[in-house]
């Protein structure tokens, strides 16, 4: 039993399945791939997003796989080493072992006021970018092409303010990945990433760091925006320190594109404290970090991806692909 | 005019919609490695002249980036044009020659210190 038809759920069902077990999927939406339906091309490569869904879909399209969509999980608990999901209609669904593949939530960029999301217009998450670079076009509000863009980073990551201390780790690389679009699609316009730190460690970051600067002539500016204000004419005045000249700026942009972070989705937060696995800042907490990262303190309870902390498409299939390994060494030995 | 002991201030502030970032292009054209500098400051740290005065490579290139050019020249003077800054960028950004063409291009704007 898998809850969770995102990228992590749905690795572990296929590796699960051709081992010769009953698998189901137990999915929110109605339709399976979690975060990466929202997306249109991926860092560091551009990889296409609806391709690499599909390739999931395929890989469990299985007669020993059971999809259930449009299932929200209220309850998760074990019975006489048994595991049993409870929806909110009551429905109760059981299997010898659950796997926690519950993922991440976009941060709440309202929280953030001063940077006027849900107030201005012209202010934008990086997934409304993903959802708007769907129709081809980078629009204002009012319709007409943007002659400068701003991009800023840690909205809702390493903000005490927030109550969120850690880093995202993909909200860097994806202002990289979304400045270097918006030049492809107007490469006479200006465009501005705001910064604390560049963290682009990972295979190809940085020479996509470095192609953004070279061939698209994306600038970054170190300083974090401290406020956005509309101009009379929609316009976003943003002001920031230019830390590395020591002096404050302001500039006048048609988007602000506001970067946010990677937040425990509502399920995991609410199934892990069920079952007393609840971590830091409401993710899901592993027995170990090092090489039970997969396991819970409860036996035939296992975790996979991002429930457990900020990860990338790559890792949290990597992950998977471990629990797998644990969840059948289990049924195995059990 | 009586002097009262105040003064208006000019602002501090670098303000993206009025400054001059057009000459920054210019420059790039010369020297288009310059678009790949980090600031990480490895220049400054190396500088021959900066060891006497307080001349600052990436101070200077970031200010003239952001269209920022009162006291530009002047600072500029300071380097000799020895290239160390040069051989240690890790981004291969060829610093002497973003110096000696901003030199060439703040003398084309006959740039004048407003303050004097």
């Amino acid at each position: 039993m898998i809850i969770g038809g995102g990228p992590a759920g749905l690795e572990a069902a296929y590796n699960i399945a051709i081992n010769g077990y009953k698998v189901t999927i137990l999915e929110k939406d109605n339709e399976i791939g979690g975060n990466i339906k929202k997306w249109v091309k991926l860092f560091p490569d551009f990889g296409d997003a609806a391709e690499i869904r599909k390739a999931f879909a395929d890989k469990v399209n299985k007669g020993n796989i059971e999809i259930q969509t449009g299932v929200e999980i209220s309850e998760l608990y074990s019975e006489n080493e048994k595991w049993f999901a409870k929806n909110g209609n009551n429905v109760i669904y059981s299997a010898d072992a659950a796997l926690l593949a519950t993922g991440f939530e976009a941060f709440d960029a309202r929280r953030k006021e001063e940077l006027g999301y849900g107030i201005y217009d012209n202010v934008i998450t990086s997934v409304d970018f993903e959802e708007m670079y769907k129709t081809g076009k980078i629009l204002t509000a009012q319709g007409t092409v943007p002659k400068r863009i701003a991009f800023l980073n840690c909205v809702g990551s390493r903000d005490e303010k927030v109550g969120n201390h850690y880093c995202s780790r993909v909200c860097c690389i994806n202002a990289v990945k979304q400045a270097t679009e918006f030049k492809e699609l107007v490469p006479d316009a200006e465009a501005y990433c705001f910064y604390m730190d560049m963290r682009m460690a990972g295979q190809f970051y940085e020479e996509l760091y470095r192609k953004s600067q070279e061939k698209y002539n994306v600038n970054y500016i170190r300083g974090r925006i401290s406020e956005a204000a509309a101009t009379f004419d929609k316009r976003i005045q943003i002001k920031s320190e230019d830390t590395l000249t020591g002096l404050p700026m302001k500039m006048t942009v048609d988007i602000l594109v506001l970067m946010v972070g990677i937040e425990s989705s509502a399920s995991t937060t609410e199934l892990s404290r069920q079952n007393g696995i609840n971590g830091e800042y409401g993710f899901a907490k592993s027995l170990g970090l090092y090489i039970s990262d997969n396991l819970t303190k409860k036996a035939g309870l296992f975790l996979a991806g991002s429930c457990k902390r900020p990860l990338t498409l790559p890792e949290t299939v990597a992950d998977s692909r471990a629990a797998s390994v644990q969840i059948l060494n289990y049924l195995k030995l059990n | 005019m009586k002097n009262w002991g105040f003064k208006i201030s000019r602002p501090r502030a670098i303000d993206f919609d009025t400054a001059d970032l057009a000459e920054y292009s210019k420059l790039v054209e010369k020297v288009p490695s310059a678009k790949r500098c980090l600031m990480c400051g490895a220049c400054t740290a190396t500088c021959s002249a900066g060891n006497h005065t307080d001349f600052n490579f990436r101070h200077s290139h970031l200010m003239y980036r952001r269209g920022q050019f009162e006291g530009l020249a002047e600072e500029l003077d300071k380097c000799m044009l020895c290239g160390k800054c040069k051989m240690v960028c890790p981004r291969g950004v060829n610093t002497r020659a973003i110096i000696y063409n901003m030199r060439i291009f703040l003398n084309d704007m006959n740039y004048k210190n407003i303050e004097s």
